[in-house]
């Protein structure tokens, strides 16, 4: 089996499937039927895409796993999602900034992973980009409506983007699965993003009156599957119903 | 939520060629916020290819109590219907 090409597989769908749960979790929760509506509606475009990535991955194994066992069955320290998307939905404002700096990252790695050498995978990011520029919109045009709306409101943006800042620089970190797909053309070089990256929402904060928090030192760790003790609790709930009834299905 | 956002009536466009139906109202802070809102909320079936939003106190209704004097007059006016005419077989959706 391409260890590697498992691997970075992974490593993509990983972060939306564990972003989708934390947006599953909305569900019913929202601060009004539309966002409600909004958020878990992304939530399941996430999901969408991660089977995708899954059920490839589960033919890049070729044993008896499959996308659900892949996705449901393995333990914390092999989940290699970021940190920045198991961070808990803190209130709304913390929703928002998680969403919208994933998204920018997560449009921009698509736009890319179009045109790898890989034909499924290009295929999966043609299909999902559309998806992905709404939820950019739709997490931007937020930033801009808490930033620039109320006192309180810019006062819980600006304190979500704080805490969440020390998150960002991790999604531009490169394993060793990642460092052999750029090279073979299947990858996406992140390096070569970060710079448009930092730049792009830099410009989104500006206008939403909010500050470019200054930051020096960066959490990392989810990709190696060392995560924050967020982890364990959305783990036990997203993997429940596959350890109490193996094999279950619909 | 204290201060509630405004109401928008949505109506749908199902497909091209159709004329926009109306599909239900929701709440948003402007225009912008009540298009995404009625893509997220009427249209994720795929049930449209064009969304326009109105807020709803620009819309002028009729009043119910005045339905007797409005409508009840034409009932007893079928003439006013094209239905004496012998219609070809051809013509179907009639």
């Amino acid at each position: 089996m391409n260890t590697n090409l498992y691997n970075y597989l992974l490593g993509i769908a990983d972060n939306s499937l564990i972003l989708g749960q934390r947006l599953g979790e909305l569900c019913g929760h929202g601060p009004s039927l539309e966002t409600d509506i909004a958020l878990t509606n992304i939530s399941l475009d996430l999901f969408g895409q991660v089977r995708s990535y899954y059920q490839y991955a589960a033919k890049v194994v070729g044993d008896n796993r499959d996308e659900d066992t892949i996705a449901m069955m393995r333990p914390e320290r092999e989940y290699v999602s970021v940190l920045l998307v198991e961070q808990p939905n803190t209130d709304f404002g913390y929703v928002i900034a998680r969403q919208f700096l994933f998204d920018v990252y997560h449009y921009m790695f698509l736009t890319e992973l179009q045109s790898s050498k890989d034909e499924t995978l290009a295929a999966i990011a043609k299909k999902s980009i559309k998806e992905v520029s709404y939820h950019v919109r739709f997490s931007s045009d937020w930033i801009k409506r808490l930033g620039d709306g109320t006192e309180e409101s810019h006062k819980r943006i600006q304190n979500a983007i704080n805490d969440l800042w020390t998150y960002t620089d991790e999604l531009f970190h490169q394993t060793e699965a990642d460092k052999e797909m750029i090279n073979e053309g299947v990858g996406v070089d992140t390096s070569k993003l970060k710079e448009q990256y930092y730049k792009h929402v830099s410009e989104v904060l500006n206008e939403a009156t909010l500050v470019v928090p200054d930051l020096k030192y960066f959490q990392k760790g989810g990709k190696q599957g060392v995560h924050t003790e967020h982890m364990g609790y959305i783990l036990a709930e997203l993997q429940y119903m596959q350890r109490a009834y193996p094999n279950m299905s619909w | 939520m204290k201060k509630e956002w405004p109401l928008w009536e949505v109506f749908v466009r199902s497909k091209n060629g159709l004329e926009h139906r109306h599909f239900g109202s929701l709440h948003a802070a402007d225009a912008e916020m009540a298009l995404e809102n009625a893509r997220d909320v009427y249209t994720r079936r795929n049930e449209g290819v064009s969304i326009w939003v109105v807020e709803s106190k620009n819309i002028t209704a009729s009043n119910p109590e005045h339905n007797a004097e409005l409508f009840e007059p034409a009932q007893d006016k079928v003439y006013r219907h094209p239905t004496f005419y012998d219609l070809p077989d051809e013509i179907k959706h009639m």
